[in-house]
């Protein structure tokens, strides 16, 4: 809320400098436009840069980091009853303090004898650091504000370059937007591998990428039984092969001939009714289709494989039969379908750009030898478009890979070693998912352990676009 | 090449006319058959599509009716005490009245009110309790109580409970259905249209539940995302496209952004676990973390778009613009982007629709827990549409699924808003050079 007013009011100063510099150009010029170098705006914006801009930038930062700043200042002074505390609950101990020093409500852990009074002097410290902190960032911003005004006012005359002074800003704001997407992918690498690296100093690398057992289910007490857990990801990236592999099965060949039929064949009426409902195939969001997987798509392969078990039951293939008669809603196949369908926009309108992109020499040369549609699409286009459409279906493989509504909602949650389809398996980004929406303990490798695996994720679907971006690349010029 | 390269002494042998006719035949067989694949991938994708919205829509529409029931409640002085108005036991007043108009009387253990106050909302007590807190005078007197009946009850009239179905199999008993008959017959129940749907937010109880809560949530996120995003976007893409040189960091960023743009979702709900949450102290579960999350995703997308967009702006209008004298920022500023505008808006229109529909990110910082009504602030406790579909679905109560599709059936009327903003925006601003 005091963020908020001081750029309010902040915001009202550097308005007050532009009218300030605006009217300072102005009068140096004798009311003359004609006379200055840069047109009067300039001159105001130059000042009111200068007024507002490195005081709101140290608001946001103080907005940003004051808590981290107050966090280690209060911290800094443990008393001796606090350090009698485990690390844990030290932690609790000044979440709680934080806490109460802005009224809100502490945790359940009560406070008794010598830990109440060094809580209670704590809350006090809080509550006086944060003064000191919030109102140290709000006067220094007022002075940098003041002298920015001050610094910047008195350059302005007939002669100062303005409008060059304020393109530098701008240049400056624009190069630093840019930036935030290098900053971004900085801030992925950093925290995957960060949290990651904390994971591995309990479970060896090895263990986790070759290892054939996934239970992270980690124990209350260390004396019971199977307390370590086990981290062996290769069931997760079984499972995750597996259901891409059959979305790929359903989406490559119905995107790749709808994607033919409409480039080739279609007429224009045809093809601008089927294009937009394409796209509204892929607009759906992820959850639809998972509610979709959940409760239509695995009830009705349930009830069929079921009922292929009981017509076949008492057969020659009984033990099958079996099987199929306890087949459950959630298996790989249901994620992997309801994914394949989720695909098949992507992949269409991926191959149709691709194709349509053969120049129309090729078709023309084919026919001209008399060839019909067909064999020329086979022969000619589709060898042609070729690299564009593995390149295609290298993406659709890294959204498969990185989809996770779908399989959390259809696929199920056993860690199995399987390529039976009807099976239940779970993928690397359901584990993510579950490991990570319960209670967040950041000590223990159950949770830090779905950071390994954002890590290998993050990883896997890199490669393969950076594999697909090379492709297009490489053979994109081909008929220029 | 010399000329007896590509003329051999003689030609190939033509076969006879019957072969040649069976391989034409052969030959058109094919052209045929691949034709009629190509149709049957588009018809199989457009069944997909019909069965995938038909179903959402079969499932949800139900949702928009609802039953809602009037019964005069009399508020008895020995049952309220004045003193302590939270603490009375409404449901029962409400359950006695309820017998009273059913014309049964409940015994020792009390299993026919009970079974009463299966069919009737928690909401009658609540109702009861803010009037007697606004008028005390009421209490003694009779006072009409409409209301919704219970989620099961509602499942009943809607057919979805059948009478057909073994009595141990289904939530409600034979006396039950026998009630809610009666009721239904004597015109105290009603069918009307859901508005409680649109106007609560989520509950325990599925005859309670609505979506305005993840409205909010939903809008407040998107606010945040929209306003992070899109000038961050469009900045950074003028500069890449405008300014900046062609250097080995300019490729550097490039490759950057493209890559940034296949990230799996559920990658920067890690990021802004480990970085919004755990370093910054974001409080969990806001809709300012759900919006900076999102913004950071959708920030690739924009830039993506936006370039195209000034990439389709002629290099003729730059030349102008700097032929009379404008300097290389006014030229952006004042020319190439105002013309660039409608395409920079219906790309971003894009990504945030594709942000609103976005859930796994949204799952890792802490947005599934229960919230029971619209956010008050940024940093408040939130839910979203899709979320709110994530976590109905995963309610064992049945009338949730049917809240659950309804539910996505509002989610997709806002995702297809957007896009038809997107796209008349682009037809009415589009502009051929």
């Amino acid at each position: 809320m005091l963020t908020w007013l001081s750029l309010l009011f902040l915001a009202l100063f550097s308005g007050a400098a532009f009218m300030a510099g605006r009217s300072r150009a102005l009068k140096s010029s004798g009311g003359s436009t004609a006379k200055l170098h840069s047109l009067p705006n300039y001159y105001g914006l130059y000042a009111a840069l200068w007024a507002g801009a490195p005081a709101a930038l140290l608001l946001l930062l103080g907005a940003a980091f004051g808590g981290r700043v107050e966090d280690a200042m209060l911290q800094a002074q443990r008393p001796a009853v606090v350090q009698a505390l485990t690390p844990d609950r030290q932690d609790v101990f000044f979440s709680d303090v934080s806490a109460v020093a802005v009224g809100q409500a502490p945790s359940e852990v009560a406070y008794e004898g010598p830990l109440k009074a060094a809580f209670d002097a704590k809350v006090v410290e809080a509550k006086r650091i944060d003064g000191i902190v919030s109102y140290s960032v709000l006067g220094l911003a007022g002075l940098l504000a003041l002298a920015g005004f001050l610094l910047a006012t008195p350059r302005i005359n007939t002669e100062f370059r303005a409008r060059n002074r304020v393109e530098g800003w701008i240049a400056g704001v624009l190069v630093a937007c840019s930036v935030a997407a290098v900053l971004t992918t900085l801030g992925i690498v950093m925290s995957l591998i960060y949290e990651s690296w904390r994971f591995f100093e309990s479970v060896s690398p090895l263990s986790f990428l070759f290892g054939t057992e996934w239970a992270p289910q980690i124990a209350m007490r260390a004396d019971q039984v199977a307390s370590s857990g086990a981290f062996g990801a290769v069931p997760l990236f079984a499972g995750t092969f597996l259901v891409m592999m059959i979305a790929m099965l359903v989406a490559a060949p119905i995107g790749l001939y709808s994607a033919i039929y409409l480039s080739e064949y279609a007429g224009r009426g045809l093809r601008s009714t089927i294009k937009p409902l394409l796209e509204i195939l892929a607009g759906v969001p992820t959850v639809v289709y998972g509610f979709f997987a959940a409760l239509t798509v695995g009830p009705l392969f349930r009830a069929f494989f079921n009922g292929i078990g009981e017509q076949m039951a008492g057969g020659p293939l009984d033990g099958i039969a079996q099987y199929l008669m306890q087949v459950q809603n959630q298996m790989a196949l249901v994620a992997g379908v309801v994914m394949g369908i989720m695909l098949i926009p992507f992949v269409s309108s991926l191959s149709d750009d691709i194709i349509n992109s053969v120049p129309q020499s090729l078709r023309d040369g084919s026919y001209a030898m008399g060839a019909t549609k067909s064999e020329t699409v086979k022969k000619v286009v589709l060898p042609a478009a070729l690299p564009g459409i593995m390149a295609a279906m290298l993406l659709a493989v890294s959204r498969a890979v990185g989809e996770t509504m779908i399989v959390t909602m259809a696929a199920g949650l056993q860690a199995k070693l399987t390529a039976n389809p009807l099976d239940t398996v779970t993928t690397v980004t359901v584990q993510i998912v579950t490991l990570l929406t319960g209670d967040q303990e950041f000590d223990s490798p159950k949770t830090l352990s779905a950071f390994g695996l954002g890590l290998t994720l993050f990883v896997v679907t890199l490669c393969l676009n950076i594999i697909a971006l090379r492709i297009v690349q490489k053979y994109r010029e081909q008929y220029d | 090449m010399t000329d007896a390269a590509i003329s051999p002494g003689a030609p190939a042998a033509r076969p006879a006319s019957s072969a040649r006719d069976a391989l034409l035949k052969k030959r058109h067989r094919s052209e045929k058959l691949f034709r009629a694949q190509g149709i049957a991938a588009i018809v199989i994708a457009m069944i997909f599509l019909v069965v995938l919205v038909g179903r959402i829509v079969v499932q949800g529409y139900s949702t928009f009716e609802t039953h809602t029931l009037t019964v005069p409640v009399y508020l008895n002085p020995e049952r309220i005490d004045t003193s302590a108005l939270e603490g009375v036991n409404y449901d029962y007043i409400v359950a006695e009245a309820m017998m009273k108009k059913l014309g049964v009387q409940d015994d020792d253990l009390g299993t026919v009110s009970s079974k009463v106050q299966d069919l009737v909302s928690r909401d009658f007590g609540n109702q009861l309790l803010q009037m007697v807190k606004k008028d005390h005078s009421l209490i003694g007197k009779t006072v009409d109580v409409t209301g919704s009946v219970k989620a099961d009850a509602d499942l009943y009239y809607k057919g979805e409970i059948k009478r057909s179905t073994a009595e141990g199999d289904r939530k409600l008993d034979n006396q039950q259905l026998d009630w809610l008959d009666r009721l239904r017959k004597d015109g105290t129940v009603k069918a009307g249209f859901n508005t409680k749907f649109f106007t609560n937010s989520d509950s325990t109880e599925p005859e309670q539940a609505g979506v305005w809560g993840a409205v909010i949530g939903s809008a407040m996120m998107l606010v945040i995302t929209a306003l992070i995003a899109i000038p961050v976007g469009v900045m950074a893409a003028v500069y890449l496209e405008e300014f900046a040189p062609k250097n080995r960091w300019t490729d550097v960023i490039e490759v950057n952004i493209n890559n940034l743009a296949a990230v799996p979702s559920i990658v920067y709900g890690l990021l802004g676990l480990a970085l919004f949450i755990n370093w910054l102290h974001v409080p969990r579960g806001s809709p300012l973390v759900g919006g900076l999350v999102l913004a950071l995703m959708a920030l690739p997308t924009v830039i993506i778009a936006t370039r195209s967009a000034l990439k389709a702006v002629p290099p003729s209008i730059r030349e102008a613009a700097l032929g009379v004298g404008a300097s290389k920022a006014q030229t952006v500023f004042h020319h190439v982007l105002p013309l660039a505008m409608p395409g920079v808006m219906t790309g971003a229109i894009l990504s945030l629709a594709h942000a609103l529909g976005e859930t796994a990110p949204l799952l890792m910082i802490g947005m599934v827990a229960f919230v029971p009504g619209a956010p008050e602030s940024f940093t408040s406790s939130a839910t979203v549409l899709p979320v709110q579909v994530f976590i109905w679905e995963n309610a064992s109560e049945r009338a949730f699924h049917e809240r659950t599709a309804a539910a996505i059936i509002v989610l997709l009327v806002f995702m297809i808003v957007m896009n038809a903003a997107a796209v008349i925006l682009r037809r009415r601003f589009e502009r051929r050079w």
